[in-house]
């Protein structure tokens, strides 16, 4: 298992490197310089400024040192927010997005996942038929259509629920969040129904069943653990979406996250900041990937094998 | 000697694939939310053609008089707050949206089976480093790429296209690559190669055409996800740019009014989810149709 670990984690360098890379050239090589506002600046002080950031050296000079300083932890200055590190703005934004990301998750393998084990458990019948159509809504649903309506209709309305913010007022957190967690629920929901189906059909449940033991420990102890295995391999892509989602969601709630961040700093061409997040975002998501990966090799003793680990 | 022998095998897969169609088609039928699914896409599909003659005004035609109104008899799903019809506004927004779907789709479908099929045929070396790529590019964040990527080179739809294809293309070149590695292994290939026909020829005229039922069951699935990308990043504002108009950009100026105008962002969020819909039933349906196992590795 840790030798798993240990490849894994080595094959997720290659990866980050490339993205930074990619990122930092894009952005080099994109028309228009965070300097270029609304009032023409005067050359000398464009000057002092790029001599500040570092940008009137050679490209690939200032690559090596945004790579060097990246290996301790430093994502530079913001360009756009003097005097502020874009290691201070993820710090201020990562936590409400990382909170909401959460929540989603939560809302997914909580909702998701009882529906579709629900389902599997009576195949073809009102209740399948019913949370499966239901699932298909949520993914036909985009976020940016279903938060808005949601606002409209709790928020609005029905006046239940503040319709925008994070954190301030009592139960402005249920609305993004179900928001963010709907779709993939939907996902989650048709993901453990056909893994269910397919595990309750096996031998060893019918052993199970057999041996006397009671309906609820065949289905939760037996079925669940190999049931779920499609569900975990998805939460690494779930992550990724709900990441890129928050961008979305943000906006529309008026949340001050990091995907608000992101956006606004595309926006400002605030180099440092666009790279600054989509670094941290990547090694994120690769991050999540590989404990997705390790998690799936954990439950599924086959995979594990297969893939070399031995202890 | 080749002509006759491919000939001959020409008359083979033309009878093998004519019934493996037909025999596809009546289970589709059998599938009546496929068939709904498909026949409201035929629907929407022939009004976005026919959008220049059929809508009920002109694109650039306003009343700024007339404002923001609620559906009526004259314009069916109202106003905006220029006085320009909600209804023709969603119906050239459609031929956006559709045309992106099918436009982005149709880039990833031609990168996707091209890179699975010389993978999967050609195997070795060759093999592993191509798909190495894709699980190198399939690890890299996507989205925030895209979202660089429209806001460094400007908000063309060309590039949007580029952007698109270039994501989808990677499950595509995954499920070819198996499907090819099992065909290669075939008799009537084998056969192929014993009369000396060449390495794209085998690939274009056999392995393709026999790989066809994934690759048609995914393209259906992929441009949903395709319509919803452009639409996520309209919504964002980094996509399709005034005056041309998509439905993520109809949501995107609905939410913004919502409170007082509610049918702005309930029209074209109805017709966005209507296609989707069809298409993802139509793409479940053709599933069982054509009987493609669900893995997708």
């Amino acid at each position: 298992m840790l030798r798993f670990i240990f490849t894994r984690l080595l094959q997720a360098i290659p990866v980050l490197l490339v993205v930074i890379t990619v990122t930092f050239f894009l952005v080099r090589f994109a028309p228009g310089g965070p300097f270029d506002g609304e009032r023409k600046v005067d050359p000398s002080v464009l000057k002092a400024l790029e001599a500040q950031y570092n940008l009137d050296q050679p490209l690939i000079t200032q690559y090596f040192s945004y790579l060097g300083d990246l290996i301790q932890g430093d994502l530079g200055p913001s360009f756009k927010y003097p005097g502020r590190s874009v290691n201070e703005l993820i710090g201020a934004g990562f936590p409400i997005t990382a909170e909401l990301g959460i929540y989603a998750i939560l809302v997914a393998l909580a909702i998701g996942g009882c529906a579709g084990v629900l389902s599997a458990l009576k195949p073809n019948s009102t209740r399948d038929y019913v949370s499966m159509s239901a699932a298909m809504i949520g993914i036909c649903m985009p976020a940016f259509l279903l938060g808005p309506l949601l606002i409209l209709i709790f928020g609005i309305w029905l006046e239940w629920l503040p319709v925008s913010g994070w954190g301030d007022l009592p139960g402005d957190k249920v609305l993004p969040s179900l928001t963010l967690g709907a779709v993939y629920a939907a996902y989650v929901a048709r993901l453990s129904r056909g893994g269910m189906l397919e595990v309750l059909s096996q031998d060893y449940i019918r052993t199970a069943r057999a041996k006397g033991l009671p309906e609820h420990v065949v289905i939760l102890k037996h079925g669940l653990r190999a049931g779920m295995l499609p569900v975990v391999a998805y939460l690494g892509p779930a992550f990724a979406g709900i990441l890129s989602g928050s961008f979305v969601i943000e906006s529309v709630f008026q949340i001050h996250g990091l995907g608000r961040f992101y956006v606004l700093a595309a926006f400002n061409r605030d180099y440092t900041l666009i790279m600054g997040c989509t670094v941290f975002l990547a090694a994120l998501i690769i991050l999540f990937n590989l404990f997705s990966d390790v998690l799936a090799a954990y439950l599924n003793p086959r995979l594990r094998s297969q893939l070399g680990g031995k202890s | 000697m080749t002509s006759q022998a491919e000939n001959l095998t020409n008359i083979d897969q033309f009878e093998s694939g004519r019934s493996l169609w037909q025999d596809a088609w009546s289970r589709l039928k059998r599938n009546k939310l496929a068939i709904i699914g498909l026949s409201l896409l035929i629907f929407i599909g022939l009004v976005c053609i026919l959008t220049p003659w059929i809508a009920p005004y002109s694109y650039e035609h306003q009343n700024l008089a007339l404002g923001a109104t609620p559906p009526s008899a004259q314009h069916w799903f109202g106003t905006d707050n220029l006085g320009r019809d909600l209804m023709t506004r969603v119906m050239y927004g459609g031929r956006v949206s559709l045309a992106v779907g099918l436009i982005a789709t149709a880039v990833a479908l031609t990168i996707g089976v091209t890179w699975g099929a010389i993978a999967g045929y050609t195997g070795g070396k060759v093999d592993t480093i191509m798909m190495r790529l894709v699980d190198i590019i399939y690890a890299l964040p996507f989205m925030i790429f895209i979202v660089l990527l429209m806001v460094v080179f400007g908000r063309s739809l060309l590039l949007l296209f580029l952007a698109i294809g270039a994501v989808e293309w990677l499950t595509m070149a995954r499920i070819v690559r198996g499907q090819v590695q099992t065909l290669r292994q075939l008799e009537f290939v084998e056969a192929a190669i014993s009369i000396g026909l060449s390495k794209a020829t085998i690939i274009r005229r056999h392995i393709i055409p026999n790989a066809l039922g994934p690759v048609i069951v995914y393209t259906t699935l992929t441009i949903p996800n395709v319509m919803l990308l452009e639409a996520f990043l309209s919504f964002l504002g980094l996509g399709i740019q005034p005056p041309q108009s998509s439905w993520g950009v109809l949501i995107s100026n609905g939410v913004e009014g919502m409170e007082e105008y509610p049918w702005l962002l309930i029209f074209p969020g109805l017709a966005l989810s209507i296609v989707l819909f069809s298409l993802n039933f139509l793409g479940d349906g053709l599933r069982d149709a054509l009987d493609v196992r669900a893995s997708k590795d």
